[in-house]
């Protein structure tokens, strides 16, 4: 329910930016699982989980954290509970 | 613990209202071969499954999380601005009695989830092979639903959802074969 003011369309570009790398770490994660000696892979995980840290740290620069309990900074006033959420953009 | 990411795993965009297809989503939220099923059944096997294979179905169950979030996300979106005349004509006049435009933990023949969807047997190539058929099911029942939807959005989202369940698949066939090994293993003396 309720509807915020529309975001931005760098809202939308960012978070698609972090949603690429993240899927790669997700699906290299399953991976991994099953090829815990892949040395390469594991190099290339590394490599886009830092990826993926930078695009957070700007994406919450302009839009709010994240994650929660403490996984991202707050701003004054707590700006964890702001709308949107996920499901309404 | 979890943490939530105040983000989607994959994009969600929607054509316009259509409270139809959302009818036939909600067999991904609440049905047998749905999303809460397979985060549901993964994260409890694992805590009799093997250390070898724990971490797969720890990471596995909490990717389902995120794509219940997704399902829920497409229902939400597809029913939000329907009024009950149209929710009626879509053949969710009995759903809107009950819950308004909540969403409820059924299937789209309107049968409440039940634990009987899972199981948990404590032999885990038993176990592994449910997993296994459970992410064709799952395949089967995307594939079904964009043979039968007309939203190029809904479509591109239900195409990556289908996909991760062929990989989870792959992923649970490869578990089996760890598991095979290691007893294959230790029957040479």
């Amino acid at each position: 329910m309720n509807s915020s003011a529309p975001m931005p369309e760098s809202y939308y570009r960012l978070l698609e930016k972090i949603q690429a790398v993240d899927f790669v770490l997700v699906d290299l994660t399953l991976y991994l699982d099953t090829h815990p000696n892949d040395f390469e892979t594991i190099k290339q995980f590394n490599q886009l989980a830092y990826e993926s840290k930078q695009l957070k740290a700007s994406f919450e620069e302009q839009f709010g954290p994240l994650l929660q309990y403490g996984g991202s900074f707050s701003q004054y006033p707590w700006d964890w509970k702001q709308a949107p959420w996920p499901w309404q953009v | 613990m979890w943490y939530y990411e105040k983000k989607l795993q994959y994009p969600v965009k929607v054509s316009q209202c259509n409270p139809m297809l959302a009818k036939y989503l909600i067999e991904q939220y609440g049905g047998a071969d749905g999303e809460l099923s397979a985060a549901l059944r993964y994260l409890n096997q694992r805590y009799t499954i093997p250390d070898k294979v724990v971490g797969l179905l720890n990471d596995i169950g909490t990717e389902e999380f995120a794509h219940l979030e997704m399902i829920a996300t497409m229902i939400y979106k597809l029913t939000k601005d329907a009024t009950p005349e149209q929710l009626k004509a879509a053949g969710l006049g009995a759903h809107f009695v009950n819950h308004d435009h909540a969403l409820y933990y059924h299937n789209a023949a309107g049968s409440p989830w039940t634990a009987t969807y899972i199981q948990a047997k404590g032999d885990p190539i038993a176990d592994l092979y449910e997993d296994v058929a459970a992410e064709e099911k799952a395949r089967a029942t995307y594939q079904w639903i964009i043979d039968i939807s007309d939203d190029p959005y809904i479509n591109d989202s239900l195409k990556f959802l289908r996909e991760r369940e062929i990989v989870h698949s792959q992923r649970f066939k490869e578990a089996i074969e760890i598991l095979k090994e290691e007893r294959d293993r230790q029957k040479i003396f």
